[in-house]
């Protein structure tokens, strides 16, 4: 529901990154985003195209890799992936604990850009 | 054609917010002001717990609300028209708060003095969820009409908030919701979320939370 403010966040970091490296034209930008967030991939697209116009980004396309929810169990520090529409169910796989901390699910990251 | 090359940028898109976050943490407690947020559906009860939650404390703890609900005015004004310190923020249809939203809030209230500073989020279950205010605590209000699945369905939510305060108790009986399943639910997500059952109406339930709260309150402000 808020890709535009996350949009144009991304937007800004992409565009400092590219005036320290003289780009003339972002192509690709790759992006983490767990998988807890509720993003639309489209919509961020979108918004992107449009506040890009006449930036050096204007045009790039942008990679969405899903990071998936992963659990670090509490009882036996074994670390576990959660399918988010079994959450319900979730428990330790190892050890049945139901007592873990998030570890990744909930990221915004911007590994990299493909620039000319 | 010119060769195409990878520029590694490796940046937090939410870390100038998160950053912003911790500065206030930080400046609200030097103040021995206690910042609290509390999010949930749209008509879940915010307004209406604040009101009869504040009352309860108000002896005790200096109280101030900074309302974010929707272009609306009618939440502050409710506030103020029971002595309590409010101020609307304008959010612009924004659908949630983020740090920088508060600080500057917070510049346009009278903070000093003030020993809990209460946000009523924008009633939305998504995004206030991923957007850091600066709160030391994190409320999520889930009434029964809303029906006992929103953990499954907005999980996010779930996995931020310190205290989850189910309400509308007044309604169960009349429900299917369960309560069990909810508590249950809720603790797989988060096993340390505290969790209270009030009905803002009948007022059960609510001295558990008030003075859960007012002790956490005193407790930051020493
Ligand atoms: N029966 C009942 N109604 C409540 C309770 N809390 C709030 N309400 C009603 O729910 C509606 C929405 O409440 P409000 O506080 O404005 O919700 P907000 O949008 O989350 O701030 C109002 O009509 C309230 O009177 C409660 O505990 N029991
Ligand atoms: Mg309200
Ligand atoms: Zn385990």
């Amino acid at each position: 529901m808020h890709e535009l403010p996350v949009t144009e966040k991304i937007l800004d970091i992409i565009v400092a990154h590219a005036e320290r490296n003289n780009v003339q034209k972002v192509v690709t930008i790759n992006l983490n985003i767990g998988e807890l967030s509720d993003l639309e991939d489209e919509w961020i697209q979108n918004y992107f195209d449009y506040l890009a116009k006449g930036s050096v980004a204007e045009g790039a396309k942008l990679v969405i890799e899903k990071v998936p929810v992963v659990m670090n169990c509490n009882g036996c520090s074994n670390t576990f992936q959660v399918d988010i529409k079994e959450m319900k169910e979730m428990q330790c796989p190892d050890c049945d604990s139901k007592d873990y901390t998030l570890i990744s699910g909930k990221d915004y990251y911007i590994k990299n850009m493909e620039v000319v | 054609m010119d060769e195409v090359r990878l520029i590694e940028v490796k940046e937090d898109i939410l870390s100038d917010n998160k950053a912003q976050a911790d500065g206030l943490r930080i400046s609200l407690k030097a103040e021995k002001s206690f910042l609290m947020n509390l999010m949930s559906s749209p008509g879940a009860g915010k307004t209406t717990l604040l009101m009869k939650s504040i009352a309860k404390i108000k002896d005790d703890v200096k109280v101030g609300v900074m309302e974010a609900d929707i272009d609306s005015k009618v939440d502050a004004e409710k506030l103020v028209a029971q002595g309590i310190s409010a101020i609307q923020l304008r959010t612009g249809g924004f659908c949630h708060l983020d740090a920088n939203m508060v600080t500057k809030g917070l510049e346009a209230m009278d903070v000093k003095g003030l020993d809990l500073i209460i946000i009523e989020n924008v009633g939305n279950l998504v995004c206030p969820a991923e957007f850091d205010t600066g709160a030391v605590l994190n409320v999520m209000l889930l009434s029964v009409p809303e029906g006992d699945d929103k953990p499954l369905k907005y999980p996010l939510m779930f996995t931020v908030c310190d205290v989850l305060i189910v309400t509308k108790m007044d309604y169960l009986s009349l429900s299917d919701f369960d309560l069990n399943a909810v508590r249950e639910r809720a603790k797989k997500l988060n096993p340390n979320i505290k969790i209270f059952e009030v009905s803002a109406k009948t007022g059960e339930g609510l001295d558990d939370w008030t003075d859960w709260l007012k002790n956490e309150v005193t407790t930051f402000g020493k």
